[in-house]
Protein backbone atom coordinates (compact mmCIF):
# COMPACT_ATOMS: atom_id res chain seq x y z
CA UNK A 1 0.00 0.00 0.00
CA UNK A 2 1.34 3.55 -0.75
CA UNK A 3 1.57 5.71 2.49
CA UNK A 4 -1.77 7.58 1.68
CA UNK A 5 -3.56 4.46 1.26
CA UNK A 6 -2.16 3.34 4.41
CA UNK A 7 -2.93 6.45 6.40
CA UNK A 8 -7.34 6.41 4.83
CA UNK A 9 -6.78 2.76 6.20
CA UNK A 10 -5.46 3.47 9.60
CA UNK A 11 -8.45 6.50 9.61
CA UNK A 12 -10.58 4.12 9.30
CA UNK A 13 -10.18 1.77 12.08
CA UNK A 14 -9.22 5.35 13.97
CA UNK A 15 -12.93 7.02 13.37
CA UNK A 16 -13.97 3.49 14.77
CA UNK A 17 -12.18 3.83 17.83
CA UNK A 18 -12.96 7.76 18.37
CA UNK A 19 -16.51 6.97 18.04
CA UNK A 20 -16.91 3.87 20.36
CA UNK A 21 -14.68 6.07 22.92
CA UNK A 22 -17.28 7.29 25.41
CA UNK A 23 -14.78 9.74 26.70
CA UNK A 24 -13.53 11.25 23.34
CA UNK A 25 -17.34 11.55 22.01
CA UNK A 26 -18.58 13.06 25.59
CA UNK A 27 -15.78 15.79 25.56
CA UNK A 28 -15.83 16.41 21.70
CA UNK A 29 -19.62 16.15 21.31
CA UNK A 30 -21.73 16.27 24.02
CA UNK A 31 -19.91 18.85 25.72
CA UNK A 32 -20.41 21.68 23.23
CA UNK A 33 -23.54 20.73 22.29
CA UNK A 34 -24.29 21.37 26.03
CA UNK A 35 -22.40 24.70 26.09
CA UNK A 36 -24.50 26.03 23.14
CA UNK A 37 -28.07 24.92 24.30
CA UNK A 38 -27.33 26.24 28.15
CA UNK A 39 -25.69 29.15 26.59
CA UNK A 40 -28.20 29.73 23.85
CA UNK A 41 -31.22 29.43 26.48
CA UNK A 42 -29.70 31.63 29.15
CA UNK A 43 -28.96 34.66 26.33
CA UNK A 44 -31.83 33.86 24.12
CA UNK A 45 -33.10 37.45 22.52
CA UNK A 46 -30.38 39.59 23.95
CA UNK A 47 -27.96 41.61 22.11
CA UNK A 48 -24.54 42.80 22.85
CA UNK A 49 -24.32 46.49 22.46
CA UNK A 50 -20.71 47.02 22.67
CA UNK A 51 -20.36 44.77 19.85
CA UNK A 52 -22.71 46.28 17.26
CA UNK A 53 -25.74 45.22 18.73
CA UNK A 54 -24.98 41.67 17.44
CA UNK A 55 -27.50 38.92 18.93
CA UNK A 56 -25.64 37.17 21.58
CA UNK A 57 -26.73 33.66 20.14
CA UNK A 58 -25.08 34.60 16.92
CA UNK A 59 -22.07 35.76 19.35
CA UNK A 60 -21.97 32.40 21.15
CA UNK A 61 -22.00 30.35 17.72
CA UNK A 62 -18.62 30.76 16.78
CA UNK A 63 -17.37 30.66 20.64
CA UNK A 64 -19.00 26.98 21.03
CA UNK A 65 -17.42 26.28 17.37
CA UNK A 66 -13.88 27.03 19.11
CA UNK A 67 -14.36 25.00 21.84
CA UNK A 68 -15.78 22.33 19.54
CA UNK A 69 -12.29 22.58 17.37
CA UNK A 70 -9.67 22.56 20.25
CA UNK A 71 -11.81 19.82 21.83
CA UNK A 72 -11.68 17.59 18.66
CA UNK A 73 -7.92 18.39 18.13
CA UNK A 74 -5.52 19.66 20.71
CA UNK A 75 -7.69 18.01 23.68
CA UNK A 76 -8.42 14.90 21.40
CA UNK A 77 -5.13 14.21 20.65
CA UNK A 78 -3.45 15.02 23.61
CA UNK A 79 -5.38 12.83 25.74
CA UNK A 80 -5.34 10.00 23.38
CA UNK A 81 -1.47 10.06 22.09
CA UNK A 82 -0.85 10.46 25.57
CA UNK A 83 -2.67 7.38 26.56
CA UNK A 84 -1.55 5.32 23.39
CA UNK A 85 1.61 5.80 24.38
CA UNK A 86 1.64 5.20 27.99
CA UNK A 87 0.17 1.82 27.09
CA UNK A 88 2.63 1.10 24.41
CA UNK A 89 0.52 0.84 21.39
CA UNK A 90 2.95 3.62 20.16
CA UNK A 91 5.88 1.55 20.80
CA UNK A 92 4.10 -1.79 19.26
CA UNK A 93 3.19 -0.23 16.02
CA UNK A 94 7.27 0.96 15.64
CA UNK A 95 7.50 -2.95 15.58
CA UNK A 96 5.24 -2.80 12.59
CA UNK A 97 6.37 -1.92 8.82
CA UNK A 98 3.59 1.15 9.17
CA UNK A 99 5.86 4.34 8.88
CA UNK A 100 4.89 6.45 12.23
CA UNK A 101 4.47 9.53 10.01
CA UNK A 102 1.88 7.89 8.68
CA UNK A 103 0.32 6.65 12.27
CA UNK A 104 0.07 10.36 13.00
CA UNK A 105 -1.27 11.57 9.57
CA UNK A 106 -4.29 9.24 10.40
CA UNK A 107 -4.85 10.45 13.77
CA UNK A 108 -4.56 14.09 12.50
CA UNK A 109 -7.15 13.68 9.36
CA UNK A 110 -9.54 12.01 12.35
CA UNK A 111 -9.36 14.79 14.54
CA UNK A 112 -10.03 17.58 11.55
CA UNK A 113 -12.95 15.84 9.86
CA UNK A 114 -14.41 15.34 13.54
CA UNK A 115 -13.45 19.45 13.82
CA UNK A 116 -15.38 19.76 10.66
CA UNK A 117 -17.96 17.83 11.57
CA UNK A 118 -18.91 19.95 14.84
CA UNK A 119 -18.63 22.70 12.77
CA UNK A 120 -21.66 21.52 11.02
CA UNK A 121 -23.63 20.16 13.93
CA UNK A 122 -23.13 23.50 16.06
CA UNK A 123 -24.08 25.47 13.04
CA UNK A 124 -26.85 23.97 12.41
CA UNK A 125 -28.43 23.70 15.77
CA UNK A 126 -27.32 27.03 16.03
CA UNK A 127 -29.70 27.73 13.00
CA UNK A 128 -32.67 25.31 14.71
CA UNK A 129 -32.41 26.20 18.07
CA UNK A 130 -31.57 29.91 17.44
CA UNK A 131 -31.96 31.03 14.15
CA UNK A 132 -29.01 31.79 14.18
CA UNK A 133 -28.33 32.88 10.30
CA UNK A 134 -25.53 29.97 8.11
CA UNK A 135 -23.21 32.86 6.87
CA UNK A 136 -23.05 31.13 3.35
CA UNK A 137 -21.02 34.23 1.76
CA UNK A 138 -18.42 33.76 3.83
CA UNK A 139 -18.39 30.16 4.29
CA UNK A 140 -15.40 30.21 2.08
CA UNK A 141 -13.72 32.23 4.62
CA UNK A 142 -14.49 29.85 7.65
CA UNK A 143 -13.79 26.21 6.23
CA UNK A 144 -10.02 28.72 5.57
CA UNK A 145 -10.46 29.26 9.40
CA UNK A 146 -11.10 25.93 10.60
CA UNK A 147 -8.58 23.81 7.95
CA UNK A 148 -5.60 26.30 9.19
CA UNK A 149 -7.25 26.18 12.83
CA UNK A 150 -7.65 22.74 12.87
CA UNK A 151 -4.32 21.77 11.39
CA UNK A 152 -2.17 24.14 14.14
CA UNK A 153 -4.08 23.10 17.12
CA UNK A 154 -3.48 19.10 16.09
CA UNK A 155 0.30 20.31 15.75
CA UNK A 156 -0.49 22.01 19.86
CA UNK A 157 -2.07 18.98 20.66
CA UNK A 158 0.76 16.47 20.02
CA UNK A 159 3.26 19.09 21.31
CA UNK A 160 0.95 19.04 24.18
CA UNK A 161 1.79 15.18 24.78
CA UNK A 162 5.71 16.11 24.84
CA UNK A 163 5.05 17.65 28.53
CA UNK A 164 2.31 15.37 30.02
CA UNK A 165 4.12 12.72 32.19
CA UNK A 166 1.16 9.91 32.57
CA UNK A 167 -1.86 8.70 31.45
CA UNK A 168 -3.69 9.68 34.78
CA UNK A 169 -2.46 13.66 34.05
CA UNK A 170 -3.55 14.23 30.67
CA UNK A 171 -7.14 15.25 31.33
CA UNK A 172 -6.32 17.54 34.39
CA UNK A 173 -2.86 18.88 32.43
CA UNK A 174 -4.87 19.66 28.78
CA UNK A 175 -8.01 21.60 30.45
CA UNK A 176 -5.46 23.40 32.84
CA UNK A 177 -4.07 24.88 30.10
CA UNK A 178 -7.23 24.97 27.22
CA UNK A 179 -9.93 26.57 29.99
CA UNK A 180 -8.81 29.86 31.02
CA UNK A 181 -8.05 30.75 27.13
CA UNK A 182 -11.62 30.17 26.62
CA UNK A 183 -12.41 32.25 29.49
CA UNK A 184 -10.05 35.06 28.51
CA UNK A 185 -10.60 34.84 25.05
CA UNK A 186 -14.15 35.75 25.02
CA UNK A 187 -15.63 31.83 24.15
CA UNK A 188 -17.91 31.58 27.25
CA UNK A 189 -18.26 35.52 28.25
CA UNK A 190 -18.61 38.35 25.33
CA UNK A 191 -15.74 39.93 25.28
CA UNK A 192 -16.89 43.34 25.84
CA UNK A 193 -17.45 42.31 29.81
CA UNK A 194 -13.65 41.28 29.52
CA UNK A 195 -10.85 43.58 30.83
CA UNK A 196 -8.86 45.27 28.41
CA UNK A 197 -5.39 43.87 30.22
CA UNK A 198 -6.48 39.85 30.38
CA UNK A 199 -7.46 40.52 26.48
CA UNK A 200 -4.05 41.59 25.70
CA UNK A 201 -2.87 38.35 27.60
CA UNK A 202 -5.07 36.53 25.29
CA UNK A 203 -4.12 38.44 22.01
CA UNK A 204 -0.98 36.36 22.82
CA UNK A 205 -2.37 32.59 22.71
CA UNK A 206 -4.21 30.96 19.58
CA UNK A 207 -7.85 30.56 21.33
CA UNK A 208 -8.34 33.86 21.15
CA UNK A 209 -7.48 34.06 17.50
CA UNK A 210 -9.45 31.58 15.96
CA UNK A 211 -12.10 32.40 18.27
CA UNK A 212 -12.12 36.18 16.55
CA UNK A 213 -11.91 35.09 12.85
CA UNK A 214 -14.70 32.51 13.03
CA UNK A 215 -16.93 35.28 14.82
CA UNK A 216 -15.47 37.82 11.82
CA UNK A 217 -17.53 35.25 9.75
CA UNK A 218 -20.66 35.24 11.71
CA UNK A 219 -20.89 38.31 12.61
CA UNK A 220 -23.86 39.65 10.09
CA UNK A 221 -22.45 43.30 9.85
CA UNK A 222 -18.76 42.13 8.42
CA UNK A 223 -18.39 43.78 5.31
CA UNK A 224 -16.48 41.27 2.74
CA UNK A 225 -15.86 38.04 2.51
CA UNK A 226 -14.52 37.90 5.97
CA UNK A 227 -10.98 36.70 5.95
CA UNK A 228 -9.02 37.45 8.67
CA UNK A 229 -5.61 36.85 7.65
CA UNK A 230 -4.12 38.15 10.87
CA UNK A 231 -5.98 36.40 13.40
CA UNK A 232 -5.04 33.23 11.00
CA UNK A 233 -1.22 34.16 11.25
CA UNK A 234 -1.08 34.07 14.97
CA UNK A 235 -2.62 30.81 14.60
CA UNK A 236 -0.90 29.33 11.88
CA UNK A 237 2.34 30.87 13.79
CA UNK A 238 1.63 28.64 16.55
CA UNK A 239 0.90 25.82 14.91
CA UNK A 240 4.65 25.45 13.47
CA UNK A 241 6.10 26.01 17.09
CA UNK A 242 3.48 23.35 18.28
CA UNK A 243 4.80 21.40 15.05
CA UNK A 244 8.91 22.29 15.77
CA UNK A 245 8.26 20.87 19.55
CA UNK A 246 6.11 17.59 18.13
CA UNK A 247 8.96 16.62 15.55
CA UNK A 248 11.65 17.34 18.28
CA UNK A 249 10.49 15.77 21.18
CA UNK A 250 7.88 13.74 20.75
CA UNK A 251 8.29 10.01 22.28
CA UNK A 252 7.06 6.69 21.29
CA UNK A 253 7.56 4.61 24.64
CA UNK A 254 5.84 4.73 27.47
CA UNK A 255 7.67 6.86 30.31
CA UNK A 256 9.36 4.12 32.70
CA UNK B 1 22.41 -26.89 11.29
CA UNK B 2 20.30 -24.64 9.49
CA UNK B 3 20.99 -20.92 8.73
CA UNK B 4 21.21 -18.46 11.24
CA UNK B 5 18.57 -15.68 11.61
CA UNK B 6 19.82 -14.51 14.36
CA UNK B 7 23.78 -13.67 15.18
CA UNK B 8 24.69 -11.61 18.30
CA UNK B 9 28.60 -11.40 18.86
CA UNK B 10 30.08 -9.24 21.81
CA UNK B 11 26.56 -7.63 22.44
CA UNK B 12 26.86 -5.03 25.24
CA UNK B 13 24.27 -2.31 26.34
CA UNK B 14 25.11 0.28 29.16
CA UNK B 15 22.54 2.75 30.92
CA UNK B 16 24.63 5.12 32.52
CA UNK B 17 27.02 3.64 34.99
CA UNK B 18 24.78 0.29 34.90
CA UNK B 19 26.10 -2.06 32.43
CA UNK B 20 22.94 -4.34 31.67
CA UNK B 21 24.42 -6.56 29.55
CA UNK B 22 28.33 -7.57 29.43
CA UNK B 23 29.22 -8.86 26.40
CA UNK B 24 26.86 -11.88 24.78
CA UNK B 25 26.84 -13.98 22.12
CA UNK B 26 24.13 -15.86 20.45
CA UNK B 27 22.92 -17.69 17.55
CA UNK B 28 19.68 -18.74 16.79
CA UNK B 29 19.06 -20.72 14.03
CA UNK B 30 15.93 -20.80 11.52
CA UNK B 31 12.64 -22.64 12.20
CA UNK B 32 14.47 -23.10 15.81
CA UNK B 33 12.20 -21.51 19.02
CA UNK B 34 14.68 -20.53 21.42
CA UNK B 35 13.64 -19.42 24.85
CA UNK B 36 16.09 -17.04 26.33
CA UNK B 37 15.58 -17.53 30.37
CA UNK B 38 16.68 -15.54 33.43
CA UNK B 39 15.68 -13.65 36.47
CA UNK B 40 14.29 -10.09 36.46
CA UNK B 41 16.17 -7.41 35.83
CA UNK B 42 18.75 -9.99 34.05
CA UNK B 43 19.31 -8.17 30.99
CA UNK B 44 16.72 -9.97 29.29
CA UNK B 45 14.16 -7.40 27.82
CA UNK B 46 17.06 -5.27 27.07
CA UNK B 47 18.61 -7.86 24.70
CA UNK B 48 15.58 -8.86 22.86
CA UNK B 49 14.45 -4.73 22.41
CA UNK B 50 18.03 -4.43 20.75
CA UNK B 51 17.41 -7.61 18.41
CA UNK B 52 13.78 -5.49 17.64
CA UNK B 53 15.41 -2.42 16.69
CA UNK B 54 14.22 -0.62 19.86
CA UNK B 55 17.56 0.19 21.35
CA UNK B 56 20.72 0.63 20.23
CA UNK B 57 23.97 -1.50 21.62
CA UNK B 58 26.86 0.01 23.05
CA UNK B 59 29.16 -2.52 21.80
CA UNK B 60 29.24 -5.47 19.80
CA UNK B 61 27.33 -7.04 16.29
CA UNK B 62 24.27 -7.62 16.15
CA UNK B 63 22.49 -9.46 13.24
CA UNK B 64 18.56 -10.08 12.61
CA UNK B 65 17.42 -11.70 8.64
CA UNK B 66 20.79 -10.45 7.85
CA UNK B 67 20.20 -6.82 8.98
CA UNK B 68 21.40 -4.50 11.76
CA UNK B 69 18.07 -4.07 13.49
CA UNK B 70 19.00 -0.45 14.84
CA UNK B 71 18.60 0.71 10.97
CA UNK B 72 16.73 -1.83 9.42
CA UNK B 73 14.06 -0.40 7.65
CA UNK B 74 10.54 -1.25 6.83
CA UNK B 75 11.42 -3.99 3.98
CA UNK B 76 12.89 -6.04 7.55
CA UNK B 77 9.44 -4.90 9.58
CA UNK B 78 7.58 -6.48 6.84
CA UNK B 79 9.54 -10.00 8.13
CA UNK B 80 9.42 -10.34 11.62
CA UNK B 81 6.38 -10.06 14.84
CA UNK B 82 7.09 -8.62 17.93
CA UNK B 83 4.97 -9.35 20.86
CA UNK B 84 6.38 -7.23 24.30
CA UNK B 85 5.86 -7.79 27.57
CA UNK B 86 3.14 -5.49 28.26
CA UNK B 87 -0.46 -6.31 26.52
CA UNK B 88 -0.93 -3.28 23.91
CA UNK B 89 -4.19 -4.00 22.50
CA UNK B 90 -6.44 -1.06 21.46
CA UNK B 91 -9.61 -1.85 23.90
CA UNK B 92 -12.26 -0.42 21.65
CA UNK B 93 -11.80 -2.29 18.43
CA UNK B 94 -12.88 -6.05 18.23
CA UNK B 95 -10.66 -8.92 17.58
CA UNK B 96 -11.51 -8.85 14.17
CA UNK B 97 -10.70 -5.24 13.54
CA UNK B 98 -8.02 -5.03 15.51
CA UNK B 99 -6.14 -7.92 13.33
CA UNK B 100 -7.39 -6.51 10.06
CA UNK B 101 -6.20 -3.11 10.93
CA UNK B 102 -2.76 -4.79 11.61
CA UNK B 103 -2.90 -6.68 8.38
CA UNK B 104 -3.50 -3.84 6.27
CA UNK B 105 0.36 -2.92 7.74
CA UNK B 106 1.79 -6.10 5.95
CA UNK B 107 2.23 -6.62 1.91
CA UNK B 108 1.39 -10.10 1.86
CA UNK B 109 -0.22 -11.00 5.24
CA UNK B 110 -1.42 -13.85 6.65
CA UNK B 111 -5.80 -14.32 6.10
CA UNK B 112 -7.83 -13.05 8.90
CA UNK B 113 -10.00 -15.97 9.73
CA UNK B 114 -6.74 -17.97 9.67
CA UNK B 115 -4.94 -16.21 12.25
CA UNK B 116 -7.59 -16.57 14.45
CA UNK B 117 -8.10 -19.66 14.28
CA UNK B 118 -4.31 -20.10 14.76
CA UNK B 119 -4.76 -18.20 18.23
CA UNK B 120 -7.39 -19.73 19.11
CA UNK B 121 -10.32 -16.73 19.33
CA UNK B 122 -12.91 -17.93 17.31
CA UNK B 123 -15.72 -17.53 19.49
CA UNK B 124 -14.13 -14.33 20.67
CA UNK B 125 -13.46 -12.54 16.70
CA UNK B 126 -16.35 -10.03 17.57
CA UNK B 127 -15.95 -9.31 21.01
CA UNK B 128 -14.12 -5.82 21.47
CA UNK B 129 -10.36 -6.22 22.97
CA UNK B 130 -11.21 -4.61 26.53
CA UNK B 131 -13.98 -7.77 26.80
CA UNK B 132 -11.61 -9.94 26.65
CA UNK B 133 -9.89 -11.99 29.85
CA UNK B 134 -6.35 -11.39 30.16
CA UNK B 135 -5.07 -14.54 28.49
CA UNK B 136 -7.36 -13.99 25.17
CA UNK B 137 -5.90 -10.26 25.09
CA UNK B 138 -2.47 -12.12 25.07
CA UNK B 139 -3.31 -14.15 22.30
CA UNK B 140 -4.61 -11.56 20.55
CA UNK B 141 -1.49 -9.68 21.02
CA UNK B 142 0.16 -12.66 19.49
CA UNK B 143 -2.43 -13.03 16.29
CA UNK B 144 -1.45 -9.09 16.02
CA UNK B 145 2.55 -10.14 15.68
CA UNK B 146 1.35 -13.01 13.29
CA UNK B 147 -1.49 -11.61 11.17
CA UNK B 148 1.92 -10.10 8.62
CA UNK B 149 3.16 -13.99 8.48
CA UNK B 150 6.50 -13.21 9.89
CA UNK B 151 9.79 -15.32 9.23
CA UNK B 152 10.80 -14.51 13.06
CA UNK B 153 9.12 -14.17 16.23
CA UNK B 154 10.09 -11.96 19.20
CA UNK B 155 7.59 -12.82 22.45
CA UNK B 156 9.12 -11.12 25.48
CA UNK B 157 7.24 -13.17 28.47
CA UNK B 158 4.17 -14.10 26.36
CA UNK B 159 2.39 -16.12 29.50
CA UNK B 160 3.46 -13.56 32.59
CA UNK B 161 0.25 -13.74 35.28
CA UNK B 162 -1.76 -16.22 33.43
CA UNK B 163 -3.57 -18.99 34.97
CA UNK B 164 -2.34 -22.90 34.10
CA UNK B 165 -5.44 -22.79 31.86
CA UNK B 166 -4.57 -19.78 29.72
CA UNK B 167 -0.80 -20.85 29.91
CA UNK B 168 -1.84 -24.33 28.09
CA UNK B 169 -3.49 -22.78 25.57
CA UNK B 170 -0.75 -20.02 24.75
CA UNK B 171 1.68 -23.07 24.71
CA UNK B 172 -0.35 -24.69 22.12
CA UNK B 173 0.05 -21.15 20.35
CA UNK B 174 3.40 -20.96 20.34
CA UNK B 175 3.90 -25.05 19.50
CA UNK B 176 1.46 -24.71 16.19
CA UNK B 177 4.69 -21.83 14.77
CA UNK B 178 6.85 -24.76 14.90
CA UNK B 179 4.43 -26.70 12.38
CA UNK B 180 4.57 -23.55 10.64
CA UNK B 181 8.52 -23.31 10.24
CA UNK B 182 8.46 -19.61 11.72
CA UNK B 183 11.43 -19.15 14.16
CA UNK B 184 10.55 -17.93 17.59
CA UNK B 185 12.84 -16.02 19.80
CA UNK B 186 10.73 -16.42 23.52
CA UNK B 187 11.87 -14.64 26.59
CA UNK B 188 10.32 -16.27 30.12
CA UNK B 189 11.36 -16.89 33.64
CA UNK B 190 9.17 -20.37 34.05
CA UNK B 191 11.34 -23.27 33.37
CA UNK B 192 8.33 -25.48 32.53
CA UNK B 193 7.64 -22.90 29.53
CA UNK B 194 11.07 -23.61 28.39
CA UNK B 195 10.98 -27.29 28.63
CA UNK B 196 7.63 -27.85 27.14
CA UNK B 197 8.83 -25.40 24.07
CA UNK B 198 12.06 -24.72 23.06
CA UNK B 199 14.21 -26.67 21.40
CA UNK B 200 17.41 -24.52 22.37
CA UNK B 201 18.09 -22.61 25.68
CA UNK B 202 19.96 -19.79 26.95
CA UNK B 203 20.33 -18.64 31.05
CA UNK B 204 21.46 -15.02 31.27
CA UNK B 205 22.52 -13.72 34.85
CA UNK B 206 23.61 -10.64 35.53
CA UNK B 207 24.02 -9.60 31.68
CA UNK B 208 26.10 -12.84 30.68
CA UNK B 209 25.04 -15.62 29.72
CA UNK B 210 25.48 -18.34 31.85
CA UNK B 211 24.42 -21.49 29.86
CA UNK B 212 23.24 -22.49 26.84
CA UNK B 213 21.83 -25.90 25.02
CA UNK B 214 19.35 -28.12 24.48
CA UNK B 215 16.32 -28.13 27.63
CA UNK B 216 17.39 -31.69 28.04
CA UNK B 217 21.06 -30.97 28.35
CA UNK B 218 21.44 -27.43 30.08
CA UNK B 219 24.20 -27.31 32.41
CA UNK B 220 25.35 -31.17 32.04
CA UNK B 221 22.05 -31.97 33.83
CA UNK B 222 21.84 -34.97 31.52
CA UNK B 223 25.05 -36.52 33.18
CA UNK B 224 23.98 -35.00 36.61
CA UNK B 225 22.86 -36.58 39.93
CA UNK B 226 21.37 -34.74 42.58
CA UNK B 227 21.61 -37.03 46.45
CA UNK B 228 19.87 -36.00 49.03
CA UNK B 229 19.86 -36.98 52.51
CA UNK B 230 19.52 -36.21 56.32
CA UNK B 231 22.03 -36.52 58.90
CA UNK B 232 20.81 -38.20 62.12
CA UNK B 233 20.94 -36.28 64.89
CA UNK B 234 24.08 -36.09 66.41
CA UNK B 235 26.16 -36.74 63.44
CA UNK B 236 27.97 -33.97 61.69
CA UNK B 237 28.49 -33.43 58.13
CA UNK B 238 32.38 -33.58 58.87
CA UNK B 239 32.09 -37.33 59.85
CA UNK B 240 31.17 -37.67 56.23
CA UNK B 241 33.58 -40.04 53.79
CA UNK B 242 36.20 -38.18 52.15
CA UNK B 243 34.19 -38.36 48.66
CA UNK B 244 31.51 -37.27 50.03
CA UNK B 245 32.99 -33.94 51.48
CA UNK B 246 34.62 -33.40 48.34
CA UNK B 247 31.49 -33.40 45.92
CA UNK B 248 29.32 -31.20 48.62
CA UNK B 249 32.20 -28.90 48.71
CA UNK B 250 32.74 -25.64 50.68
CA UNK B 251 28.99 -24.97 50.42
CA UNK B 252 27.45 -28.03 51.33
CA UNK B 253 26.74 -27.39 54.60
CA UNK B 254 23.59 -28.91 56.06
CA UNK B 255 20.31 -27.12 56.73
CA UNK B 256 19.20 -27.01 60.48
CA UNK B 257 17.03 -30.17 60.17
CA UNK B 258 19.74 -32.34 59.02
CA UNK B 259 19.40 -32.55 55.23
CA UNK B 260 22.66 -32.86 52.87
CA UNK B 261 21.92 -32.06 49.30
CA UNK B 262 25.15 -32.91 46.61
CA UNK B 263 25.10 -32.70 43.04
CA UNK B 264 27.75 -35.14 41.02
CA UNK B 265 28.16 -36.66 37.95
CA UNK B 266 29.08 -39.73 39.64
CA UNK B 267 26.32 -40.98 41.33
CA UNK B 268 27.33 -44.14 41.47
CA UNK B 269 30.60 -43.70 43.23
CA UNK B 270 29.28 -40.89 45.94
CA UNK B 271 26.18 -43.58 46.62
CA UNK B 272 28.63 -46.33 47.18
CA UNK B 273 30.98 -44.04 49.72
CA UNK B 274 28.42 -42.71 51.45
CA UNK B 275 25.83 -46.41 51.82
CA UNK B 276 29.31 -48.52 53.04
CA UNK B 277 29.90 -45.43 55.88
CA UNK B 278 26.58 -45.31 56.79
CA UNK B 279 26.12 -49.25 57.01
CA UNK B 280 29.87 -49.46 58.84
CA UNK B 281 28.63 -46.71 61.81
CA UNK B 282 24.42 -48.64 61.93
CA UNK B 283 22.87 -45.18 60.50
CA UNK B 284 19.93 -44.77 58.60
CA UNK B 285 19.80 -41.80 56.49
CA UNK B 286 16.07 -40.81 56.15
CA UNK B 287 15.05 -39.21 52.99
CA UNK B 288 17.87 -40.67 50.77
CA UNK B 289 16.94 -39.92 47.42
CA UNK B 290 19.08 -39.60 44.12
CA UNK B 291 17.39 -38.00 41.06
CA UNK B 292 18.31 -35.75 37.87
CA UNK B 293 18.35 -32.06 38.38
CA UNK B 294 15.42 -30.53 36.83
CA UNK B 295 15.74 -27.67 34.60
CA UNK B 296 14.83 -25.44 37.20
CA UNK B 297 17.63 -26.78 39.63
CA UNK B 298 19.69 -25.94 37.10
CA UNK B 299 18.31 -22.54 36.70
CA UNK B 300 18.67 -21.90 40.15
CA UNK B 301 21.88 -22.75 40.64
CA UNK B 302 22.99 -20.85 37.62
CA UNK B 303 21.59 -17.66 38.68
CA UNK B 304 22.11 -17.63 41.78
CA UNK B 305 23.65 -14.40 43.34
Amino acid sequence: MTGLALALHQFRYDQKIFWRNPASVFFTVMFPVMFLVLLGVIVNGETIHSLGGIEATTYFVPGVITLAVVSATTVNLAMSLTILREGGILKRLRGTPLPSWVFIAGRIGNAIVTALLMFVLVTALGRILFGVAVPWSRLGALLVTLAVGSASFCALGVALTTIIPSRESAPAITNMIVFPLYFVSGVFIPESEIPSGVLHVADVFPVRHLFDALLTGFDPATAGAGFQLGNLAVVAAWGLAGLALAVRRFRWEPRI
Amino acid sequence: MAESVISVNGLRKSYGKLEAVRGIDLEVAGGEIFAFLGPNGAGKTTTVEILEGYRKPSAGKVSVLDSNPADAGRAWRQRIGVVLQDCNLQPELTVRESLELYAGYYEAPRSVDETIELVGLMDQCDQRARRLSGGQQRRLDVGLALVGDPELLFLDEPTTGFDPSARRQAWEVIANLRELGKTVFLTTHYMDEAQALADRVAIIAAGEIVAEGAPGELGGRDAAALISFRLPSGVGAGELPREVAAALGGAGTPHPNGRVQLRTDEPVAILNALTSWALARDLELAGLEVRRPSLEDVYLELTAE
